[in-house]
């Protein structure tokens, strides 16, 4: 199904974030790791084939010395000046590994090696067969420049570097590729969402102005509390409708802010809301100080709204809904359902819900976080699973 | 009398002046041309490091045969095999000792 992608499903949600970046760090990991292990293989691969390009010119060099310590070995004891040369430093050691004479200038000497590096020199062991002056062992030393080692540090970090960057954007696309279906799925409810909200105006609006219409006294009991219960379904699709009209088409329009008095607006919410709190049979608590915020009315109106819904919707019957406003500083409160510590992070994430008892697409909150985010206000959430919630908006 | 027990004297504190190196190598090495010092280094051709070279040396002499003897074919044919030494095992110890000392290649290469 073709799916067309709107602007807000373009930004990637938190649970959309916590699984790319997961993914990411392991991939990531997973590369580095085989990037060192292949640069560590590399390495050792161009150590091996320079001391096998030495060899060759350390095995010529310990020829030399065993044919002088020959000659020495005859002519020992009229001559005792131990053999040298120009190109290379060398030392004797007998079968117990024991110096016999040493000009070397590492004397930090492998025998379990043919060719080894200690410390910038290049030491090459050969064993004799016959001990001329008791010699087991010579040990030829040339001094290694090590451009060769620095060629291969510059081959890793270049090499590695591209590597590194080629896995990288292989990784994103992967993760893209992974994270399409759940996206696919975003963007479809959204085009649901939005093809839908528009059906529902006329008839919503309908029904809503004839409940306001009718004359309640003539009623009998019976009729007026099945008129109260249309009343509130009524109302709480129409909440729900004007959260996914805002989340579809009017959150794009331009804002027109101005000087709100909120203890006016929030009184007058509390009233729109006051069947729904009836039906509950919960207890407002009102401490309402008068306090103004600049902000377009439409959007604070969504704020308040649902923070009042949620308190409604996730309390318990005989419950408390506690409403405070001090200037800068708006908390709202239930004694209901609560959550769990783990599952606030998620709150506002859309289509997120915890609670399936409760009717909503999970859009209510998402809507709150982009406008508080909107207008840099600062909400904090404090829940204690079974005892309630407290939304404290700042700004 | 008194001539004869002080030329004895003499003698007796002469020989024990000298070491069991002295005492007991050196007057029949004289005798052969290859000297102590060159046979000393046909040890150190086969034998190499002290330990192995004093426990070679004391074989030999212990239980000399043509085969494990340090000299060339050529030398043992014309001079023999010496006769198995009878010398205590300090005695010995203590010779092949000043031996490996005095001929060592340690410390004089320069």
């Amino acid at each position: 199904m073709l799916v067309s992608k709107n602007k807000v499903t373009n930004s990637l949600l938190k649970s959309e974030k916590k699984s790319l970046s997961r993914f990411l760090t392991l991939y990531i990991a997973m590369i580095m790791f085989m990037i060192l292990l292949l640069s560590a293989y590399y390495y050792q691969t161009q150590e091996k084939l320079m001391l096998s390009s030495q060899r060759a010119t350390l095995f010529k060099y310990a020829f030399i010395h065993t044919k002088r310590l020959k000659v020495l070995h005859h002519f020992f004891d009229e001559r005792v000046k131990y053999p040298r040369d120009p190109r290379f430093t060398s030392a004797i050691y007998d079968t117990d590994f024991k110096e016999i004479f040493s000009l070397l200038n590492n004397k930090n000497v492998r025998f379990d090696k043919e060719v080894s590096i200690v410390d910038n020199h290049i030491h090459f062991l050969k064993s004799l067969d016959d001990y001329y002056l008791g010699t087991k062992y010579i040990i030829i030393e040339v001094v290694d420049d090590g451009i060769w080692r620095e060629v291969i540090w510059k081959n890793i970090i270049g090499y590695g570097l591209i590597a590194f960057f080629i896995f990288l954007l292989f990784g994103l696309y992967l993760a893209k590729l992974f994270l399409k279906p759940m996206r696919d799925s975003i963007v479809l409810l959204d085009r649901f969402i939005k093809d839908t909200t528009h059906e529902l105006n006329t008839p919503l609006s309908a029904i809503l102005a004839n409940i306001e219409m009718m004359d309640t006294s003539v009623m009998i009991e019976k009729n007026r509390s099945k008129l109260n219960r249309i009343n509130i379904a009524a109302k709480t699709v129409s909440i729900l409708y004007k959260d996914l009209t805002y989340l579809t088409l009017e959150q794009e329009k331009v804002n027109h802010d101005e000087e709100i008095d909120l203890q006016a607006l929030i009184k007058n919410r509390t009233e729109y809301f006051d069947i729904l709190v009836q039906s509950k049979h919960l207890k407002y608590y009102l401490d309402l100080e008068y306090s103004t915020m600049f902000v377009d009315k439409r959007k604070i109106t969504r704020v308040i709204d649902n923070l009042i819904s949620n308190a409604i919707k996730y309390n318990k019957r005989g419950g408390l809904l506690g409403i405070q406003l001090r200037q800068g500083e708006l908390s709202i409160w239930d004694t209901g359902i609560g959550m769990e510590e783990s599952q606030i992070p998620f709150i506002f994430d859309r289509y997120m819900r915890f609670n399936h008892s409760e009717g909503g697409f999970g859009v209510g909150l998402s809507i709150v976080k982009k406008i508080i985010d909107e207008y840099n206000m600062k909400i904090e959430i404090i829940s204690k699973k079974d005892e309630g919630t407290k939304m404290v908006l700042r700004w | 009398m008194v001539r004869r027990l002080l030329l004895f004297s003499l003698l007796t504190c002469g020989i024990y002046a000298q070491d069991a190196f002295e005492r007991n190598c050196i007057a029949c090495h004289q005798a052969l041309p290859a000297t102590l010092q060159e046979m000393f280094k046909h040890y150190l051709l086969i034998y190499s490091s002290e330990i192995n070279m004093k426990a070679g040396i004391k074989h030999y002499l212990r239980y000399p045969t043509k085969d494990i003897s340090a000299m060339s074919d050529l030398f043992v044919d014309n001079y023999g095999i010496k006769k198995k030494s009878t010398l205590s095992q300090k005695e010995l110890d203590e010779a092949v000792d000043i031996y490996w000392e005095k001929f060592k290649v340690f410390d004089k290469l320069k």
